[in-house]
C-alpha cells in the first residue's frame, strides 16, 4: 500500500513543483522564443508520459501485490500491445524532433545583412570588436598578439584599421537588427553565454565559431562563461548593454578603432611582428616577449 | 532457422566439446589473492570500486558544502572545488560504476549464469583486477603530487587540461592519462573474457535466447566498452604527448597569459569527438548492464515471467548499436560544423523509442505479476522511476535547439545524475541486496536495506529534481560560486543550501548500508541456496556461496528461459532453467528454508 502511495505522490509532487517552481526561465531578450516553445512542447509530451508510466505502476503494485497461492499471468508476448505502444512513442518522438530541427535550421541560418560583432576570450576577460565604417571585421592570428596588439590584429588589413576595440569593457548592441556574433578565444575553451538570450556556443582556439540573434529587449544582461576555462571560470563575467539605435551609436563613436591605438602605443608594433613572423614563424613570439 | 528449432520448448543439443581444464590453486595465496577463480576477482573487483567510489562520495560533500554554503568553507578554494568535481565524476562513471559492472558483477555472474565453471582465460582475467587496481592506484597517487590532481573537468578537454590556469596541470593531468590508460587495459583483459565466455562456455542448452537478460546487458556493455575504450585510448596518448613531448595534436596557436606558446596547428575539437565517441557509449556501458540486472529483479520478485523478451534483447543489442551514432550530442554547442546537429539530433531522440520499450515492458511485467515487495523490488521500483525522470530529460538535451540554453547548466548535471548515477546505483544496490545471499549463504537485514531503500530514493529524488530548474534559471555547472549574478533571486541560494542538507543524509544512510553488509556478512539469518526462489543457474548451485568450479561434478544442462514463473502447469510459480521437462510436477522447490527466508524478507 504505503509503496503505491509513494509511487503517486512522487509524481503528483512532480507536477505540482513544475507549476509552482520559483526557479524558471529568465524573461527572454530575443528572438529565440521559438526555442521556449520546443521546449513547452517537450515538457507537455513527456510529462504525460512520465506521470502515466508511475501512476500505471502504482496501480500495478497495489492490484497486484503479492498472495500466497496465486500465480501470475503467463502471456510473454503481446505483439499487437508492443506494436501499438513502439508507434505512440515514435509518435511522440516525432513530435518534439520536427519542431526541434525546424527552430534549429532557423538558428543555423544566419540572416543576410546581419551586422557582424566579435567577441573574444580570454583568461579570464571578455573582450569585444566591432568592424568599423566599412563594416567589415579584419583579420587576426594569434601569432601577432602582443602588449600592444592584444586582440592579434593584422596591421596590414585595410579592413580591421577602424575597427572599434573594446577591452574589458561592456558589449553593447543595438535593439532590433539581427547581429552576428563572432567568436574567437586565443588561449583555451570559453563560452558566450547570455542567459536570457537563450543561445550560446564554444569559443575555440584556432578556429571562429558563430551564432546569431535579434535582441528584442533593451536592457542590461550579464554574460557568463559556460565552458570550464580554469581556475578563474566562474569570474569570466560582463554585461551586455541592449539599447536603442541612437544610443548604441552614439556609444560606438567614444570608442577608439585599432589605427587609434596604435597610433597612441607611438609605434606599429602588429606590423614590426608580422614581418618577423612571416621570416622566421614562431620565433617571432619569443622576441616579442623578450622586448 | 536455427534459432527458430532452438527456441523449442526444452531443446537440448548435444554436447559438442570436451569440458575445459579448470585451474586449481594451490596455496593460500593463489586462492584468495592472485587468484584465477572469478568469483574471487569479482569481489575483489567490487570492495575496490566500492573504496574508490566512497572517496568519490566524500569529494561530493565537499562539492555540495561549497554549493551549499558559499562563504563558510574556507578551507575549499576555487582550485579544490574543480579538482573535487573532476575526480568525482571520473571516479564514479570509469572507476566505480564501469568497474563494479563489469569487474564486479560480470565477473560473478557470467560463468554461474551461463552454466560454466570459469572465465575462459582464468589467468588474464586475474591479471585485469591488478591493473585495473594499479590504475586506481596512480589515480589516487594525482592526490599526493605537486599541485595535485587535474581540475580540468572530467570530460577533461584540452587546451585547458594540460596548461597553467587550470588546477593539476603539472602533473595531476599526466597521472590522470596514464591511469586511464591502465584502467582500458586491465578492461580490454577482462572484456574480452566476458565476451569469449558469454559467446563459447555456456552449457548445453543454453542458447542466446535462454540467456537472462542480466547477461545480455553485461554481454553487449562489455562490446561497447571494447569498441569505445580505444577511442579514448588514442585520445589520452595524444594528449600525453601534447603535455610531455610538445606535440600539438589538441593545441592550436595559442597566446595565453600575455606569453605565446610553442603550440600550432591541433583541433581541440578533435579531442571532443574521441572523448565523446567513447563517452556516449559510456553512458550505455553503465546502463546496459543496470537494464539487464533490473530486469532479471522485476522479474524474480515480481514472480513473473520478463514481458517481451525478445523485445527486451533486441532493445539492448539496437540501442547498443545506434550508441555510436549519437556522440555529438555532447558538442552541439563546442563549434564543431552546426549542421552536424539534424543529424545526432535525430539519431538520439530514435534511441528512446528502443529505450522507452524496456519502460514499458518492465511495467508490464509488474502487470498482472504477483509482486512481492521485496528490499531488490523496492530498488527496482525506485530505478524505473527515477531511469524515467532522467530519460525524459535526456530528450529536451537531445533535441539540439532545446540543449542550447541548457547546456553546461545545472540542467545538466541534473540530466545525469539522474539517469546515469542515481538509477545504476539503486540497479547496483538491488543487485547487492538480491545476491548477497548467493556470495555469502546469508540474507541481509530487511528492515535496514528498507530504510536505506526509502532514505536514498526519497533523498537523491529531492537532492536532483529542484536542480533541474536550477538550470532553467540558468545557472551554469562547474561554478565555484555564483557571486553577484542579476538573474539569479536570493531564493536559488536557499535551495542549494537545502540540497546540501540532503545530500549529508543520503550520505548518512550509505553508512548504514555498509553496516548492514557487515553485520550480515558474519550474523546474517541462513538464505539457503535459493531464498528467492528463483530459476536462472547461479541459485541451482549444489554449494552456496558456490565453490571452486562452480557446479559439481557435472554441468547442469538448460531446458527453457529463465523467466519460468507462473507456468500453468508446474508444482511451484518458478521452474528453474536445469529442471528436466518431467520432474515439472513434482516436489522440486528443494529448500524448505528458503522458501521461508524469502517471505521473511517481505
Ligand atoms: C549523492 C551522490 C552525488 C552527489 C551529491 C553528487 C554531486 C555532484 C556535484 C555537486 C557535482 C558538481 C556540479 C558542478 O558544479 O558542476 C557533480 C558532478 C558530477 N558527478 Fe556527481 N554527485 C553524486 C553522485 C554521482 C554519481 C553516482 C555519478 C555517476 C555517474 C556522478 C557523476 C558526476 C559527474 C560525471 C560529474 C561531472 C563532473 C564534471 O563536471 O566534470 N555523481 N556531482
Ligand atoms: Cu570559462
Ligand atoms: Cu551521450
Amino acid at each position: 500500500m504505503y509503496v503505491a502511495v509513494m509511487i503517486v505522490l512522487v509524481a503528483v509532487g512532480t507536477v505540482v513543483f513544475h507549476f509552482m517552481s520559483p526557479w524558471w526561465w529568465t524573461p527572454i531578450a530575443s528572438n529565440w522564443g521559438y526555442i521556449d516553445d520546443t521546449i513547452i512542447i517537450t515538457f507537455w509530451i513527456t510529462g504525460v508520459v512520465f506521470v502515466a508510466v508511475l501512476l500505471f505502476m502504482a496501480y500495478c503494485v497495489l492490484r497486484f501485490r503479492y498472495k500466497e497461492g496465486r500465480r501470475s499471468e503467463y502471456e510473454p508476448e503481446n505483439k499487437k500491445l508492443e506494436w501499438w505502444l513502439t508507434i505512440i512513442t515514435g509518435l511522440g518522438v516525432a513530435g518534439m524532433l520536427i519542431p526541434g530541427l525546424f527552430v534549429w535550421n532557423q538558428f543555423v541560418t544566419v540572416p543576410p545583412g546581419a551586422a557582424e560583432i566579435e567577441v573574444v576570450g580570454t583568461q579570464w576577460q571578455w573582450s569585444f570588436r566591432y568592424p568599423g565604417k566599412d563594416g567589415v571585421i579584419g583579420t587576426s592570428n594569434v601569432r601577432l598578439i602582443s602588449g600592444d596588439n592584444p586582440f592579434g590584429l593584422n596591421p596590414d588589413d585595410p579592413n580591421g584599421r577602424d575597427d572599434v576595440l573594446v577591452e574589458g569593457g561592456d558589449l553593447h548592441l543595438p535593439l532590433g537588427g539581427p547581429v552576428k556574433i563572432l567568436l574567437r578565444s586565443i588561449d583555451v575553451l570559453h563560452n558566450f553565454t547570455v542567459p536570457q538570450f537563450r543561445a550560446k556556443m564554444d569559443m575555440v582556439p584556432g578556429m571562429i565559431t558563430y551564432f546569431w540573434l535579434t535582441p528584442t529587449r533593451t536592457g542590461t544582461f550579464d554574460i557568463l562563461c559556460f565552458e570550464l576555462c580554469g581556475t578563474g571560470h566562474y569570474t569570466m563575467r560582463a554585461s551586455v548593454v541592449v539599447e536603442e539605435k541612437n544610443a548604441f551609436d552614439a556609444w560606438l563613436g567614444e570608442q577608439e578603432t585599432f589605427a587609434q591605438t596604435m597610433a597612441r602605443a607611438g609605434s606599429d608594433p602588429g606590423r614590426k611582428a608580422s614581418l618577423v613572423l612571416n621570416e622566421t614563424g614562431n620565433v617571432a613570439a619569443k622576441d616579442r616577449q623578450a622586448q | 532457422m536455427v534459432d527458430a528449432v532452438q527456441d523449442q520448448d526444452d531443446f537440448v543439443p548435444p554436447a559438442e566439446v570436451a569440458e575445459m581444464e579448470l585451474y586449481h590453486p594451490k596455496s593460500w595465496l593463489t586462492k584468495y589473492v592472485f587468484s584465477q577463480d572469478a568469483k574471487v576477482i569479482a569481489i575483489q573487483y567490487s570492495f575496490t570500486a566500492i573504496a574508490i567510489g566512497l572517496v568519490a562520495l566524500v569529494l561530493s560533500w565537499m562539492m555540495r558544502l561549497q554549493l551549499g554554503f558559499p562563504e563558510t568553507f574556507s578551507f575549499i578554494e576555487a582550485e579544490d572545488y574543480y579538482q573535487f568535481i573532476t575526480m568525482h565524476g571520473m571516479i564514479m562513471v570509469i572507476y566505480l560504476l564501469t568497474a563494479l559492472f563489469l569487474g564486479g558483477f560480470g565477473n560473478y555472474l557470467i560463468p554461474l549464469m551461463v552454466g560454466a565453471r570459469d572465465m575462459v582465460f582464468p589467468y588474464v582475467n586475474m591479471l585485469s583486477y591488478w591493473i585495473y587496481l594499479a590504475a586506481v592506484l596512480v589515480l589516487l597517487a594525482s592526490f599526493f603530487v605537486p599541485g595535485g590532481p587535474t581540475g580540468a573537468g572530467w570530460t577533461l578537454y584540452p587546451p585547458q587540461a594540460i596548461l597553467p590556469g587550470t588546477p593539476g596541470s603539472e602533473g595531476g593531468i599526466v597521472l590522470m592519462l596514464v591511469s586511464l590508460a591502465l584502467f582500458i587495459v586491465g578492461f580490454t583483459m577482462g572484456g574480452l573474457n566476458y565476451v569469449v565466455t558469454v559467446l563459447q562456455a555456456r552449457t548445453r542448452g543454453m542458447t542466446l535466447m535462454r540467456l537472462p537478460l542480466t547477461i545480455w546487458g553485461i554481454f553487449m556493455a562489455t562490446v561497447l566498452a571494447l569498441l569505445a575504450f580505444p577511442a579514448l585510448f588514442v585520445g589520452a596518448v595524444m594528449m600525453t604527448f601534447d603535455s610531455l613531448l610538445g606535440t600539438s595534436f589538441f593545441m592550436p596557436a595559442i597566446s595565453q597569459f600575455g606569453e605565446q606558446l610553442k603550440y600550432g596547428g591541433g583541433s581541440p575539437i578533435l579531442f571532443q569527438h574521441l572523448f565523446w565517441f567513447f563517452g556516449h557509449p559510456e553512458v550505455y556501458i553503465v546502463a546496459l548492464p543496470a537494464f539487464g540486472i533490473v530486469s532479471d529483479l522485476i522479474s524474480v520478485h515480481a514472480r513473473r515471467h520478463i514481458f517481451g523478451y525478445r523485445l527486451m534483447v533486441w532493445a539492448i543489442v539496437i540501442i547498443g548499436a545506434l550508441s555510436f551514432i549519437v556522440w555529438a550530442h555532447h558538442m552541439y554547442v563546442s563549434g564543431m560544423n552546426p549542421y552536424f546537429g539534424f543529424f545526432f539530433a535525430t539519431t538520439t531522440l530514435i534511441i528512446a523509442i528502443p529505450t522507452a520499450i524496456k519502460v514499458y515492458n518492465w511495467v508490464l511485467t509488474l502487470w498482472r505479476g504477483n509482486i512481492q515487495l521485496t528490499v531488490p523490488m523496492l530498488f527496482a521500483i525506485g530505478f524505473i522511476v527515477t531511469f524515467v525522470n532522467g530519460g525524459i530529460t535526456g530528450l529536451f538535451l537531445g533535441n539540439v535547439v532545446v540543449d542550447v540554453p541548457l547546456s553546461d547548466t545545472m540542467f545538466v548535471v541534473a540530466h545525469f545524475h539522474m539517469v546515469m548515477g542515481v538509477a545504476p546505483i539503486m540497479v547496483v544496490f538491488g543487485a547487492i541486496y538480491h545476491w548477497f545471499p548467493k556470495m555469502t549463504g546469508r540474507l541481509m537485514n530487511v528492515p535496514m536495506g528498507q530504510f536505506h531503500f526509502w532514505v536514498t530514493f526519497v533523498g537523491a529524488y529531492a537532492i536532483f529534481l529542484p536542480l533541474h530548474y536550477l538550470g532553467f534559471l540558468g545557472v551554469p555547472r562547474r561554478y565555484y560560486a555564483m557571486l553577484d549574478t542579476g538573474f539569479i533571486p536570493e531564493s536559488a541560494q536557499d535551495l542549494n543550501a537545502f540540497v546540501t542538507v540532503v545530500v549529508l543524509i543520503v550520505g548518512a544512510a550509505q553508512m548504514l548500508f555498509l553496516y548492514n553488509i557487515a553485520v550480515s556478512m558474519i550474523k546474517g539469518k541462513k538464505s539457503g541456496p535459493n531464498p528467492w526462489r528463483a530459476t536462472s543457474l547461479e541459485w541451482q548451485t549444489p554449494q552456496t556461496p558456490p565453490g571452486h568450479g562452480n557446479f559439481g561434478p557435472t554441468l547442469p544442462v538448460v531446458y527453457r528461459w529463465a523467466y519460468a514463473y507462473g507456468l500453468p502447469d508446474a508444482t511451484e510459480d518458478y521452474v528453474p532453467q536445469n529442471l528436466a521437462p518431467d520432474q515439472l510436477m513434482s516436489d522440486y522447490d528443494n529448500s524448505g528454508l528458503s522458501h521461508s527466508a524469502a517471505q521473511a524478507a517481505e
